[in-house]
């Protein structure tokens, strides 16, 4: 109890940390551009393809559900809701965090392992500046982007499905969405998927950070990671939710 | 670091993707989205006794076609009626003055939408412009009681009536 109190007060602090060194971070646009890159864009094949497939389920399991009580029409707002509110944001941010996040941590946990963190102190350069704030913000920008394109191509999979395959007709699968969809949804899923970044990048360069100098330190380092941003994000969505709600 | 062609162009590719997807996702899915222009619209305003589930945002159609959406809806609790705000595409700009505005059901138990029949003055709606001739929407619970009772009614007509057919036998 004790232990865990400690660690979240830890995560808390390390937090105040990054949050101070954003501003002299930002004197160095070309590392946060990598970090973008890394966790980003080397991120898209996977959130791509997993929006299709989740589109695709998700426009199977809505049309034999609905079919049963005759109103597919209806299809395209459930799709659409359940993407733009729950499913992108959560499915995005725990395929985020099991793809880019035990990236960071592993590759900070090494910098730790093999003493290159304390040879930056050495050179009186902050670590936190260097190494932690731009890997931060990267993830900060990559997460909304990659939310919102799995969003995307989650409902192109879900009407190619529902269209194509089953037959519903585009002009009222769309129109029914645009008509039931607020501008509020969008949001919530927006703020989500900013919350999500913001949790799974702080995890993971918290504990690369704070990762043991060994291998196995390393290696639980990644494990912690998983396992914290995923139990995090869920535990965040149900808040956020009730919130919204 | 030294500068690295492929990483920038990829983090470029990635960023304009994600806003892209953004953009699509607040402009184009909501239809009460932000919408990049909303010059192209006139509105228009209609009072109808009841708009049934008529929410913001249900489309506005002529024969089928979509011309328009549902900007707001307000009580007037002088009349004690519904006043809808529509948005008419600019595009649609030879209505009819005396067109007649209802509320119609998409389907069985579809969403609501409203319905223009065009009249046949020979002066078009203007910006600001007021439909007079509107019919309410059809409450489906109001019609199986009006269904009901008419059947009840019916049957004690049927029986009045066989009364004095009887006595006519006599």
């Amino acid at each position: 109890m004790i232990g865990a109190l400690r660690k979240i007060g830890a995560i808390g602090v390390f937090f105040g940390r990054i949050l101070a060194g954003i501003v002299p971070a930002l004197a160095r646009p070309r590392l946060i551009v990598h970090q973008v890159y890394n966790a980003g864009a080397r991120s898209l094949i996977i959130i791509m393809l997993s929006g299709l497939f989740v589109g695709m389920v998700l426009g199977l399991q809505g049309f034999d559900l609905l079919q049963r009580i005759g109103s597919e029409d209806v299809l395209g707002i459930g799709i659409a809701l359940a993407l733009l509110k729950e499913l992108g944001p959560v499915m995005t941010a725990l395929l985020f965090a099991g793809r880019a996040g035990t990236a960071l941590a592993s590759e900070i946990g090494l910098m730790r392992a093999t003493d290159q963190l304390t040879a930056m102190e050495m050179m009186a350069v902050d670590p936190v500046h260097r190494i932690v704030v731009p890997r931060f913000l990267g993830g900060v920008i990559a997460v909304p982007l990659l939310v919102a394109i799995f969003n995307v191509i989650g409902l192109y999979g879900a009407q190619l499905i529902a269209v194509q395959q089953m037959g519903i007709d585009a002009g009222s699968f769309w129109s029914q969405t645009q008509g039931a969809v607020k501008i509020e949804d969008v949001t919530e899923g927006v703020i989500k998927s900013l919350v999500f970044g913001v949790a799974c990048s702080l995890i993971a360069v918290y504990e690369g950070f704070h990762s043991a100098p060994t291998a196995a330190g390393v290696g639980l380092a990644t494990t912690r990671t998983v396992v914290t941003s995923s139990v995090l994000i869920l535990l965040l969505n149900y808040l956020l939710t009730a919130f919204y709600l | 670091m030294r500068p690295n062609r492929a990483l920038e162009i990829g983090t470029g590719l990635f960023i304009l993707l994600g806003f892209v997807a953004l953009v699509f996702l607040t402009t184009q899915l909501p239809s009460s989205g932000l919408k990049i222009r909303e010059a192209g619209v006139y509105h228009l305003t209609a009072t109808f006794e009841n708009i049934g589930d008529l929410k913001e945002g249900a489309p506005v159609s002529m024969s089928g076609v979509n011309v328009g959406r549902v900007a707001h809806i307000n009580y007037d609790s002088k009349q004690y009626k519904a006043v809808v705000d529509i948005n008419v595409d600019s595009g649609y700009d030879k209505i009819p003055d005396d067109s007649d505005a209802s509320i119609q059901t998409q389907g069985l138990l579809g969403g609501k939408y409203i319905a223009l029949t065009p009249g046949g003055s020979e002066t078009y709606f203007k910006d600001g412009g007021r439909i007079g001739f509107t019919q309410s929407a059809i409450v489906l619970e109001n019609l199986i009681n009006k269904l009901f009772a008419s059947i009840a009614g019916k049957g004690k007509d049927a029986a009045e009536d066989a009364a004095p057919a009887k006595e006519g036998v006599k």
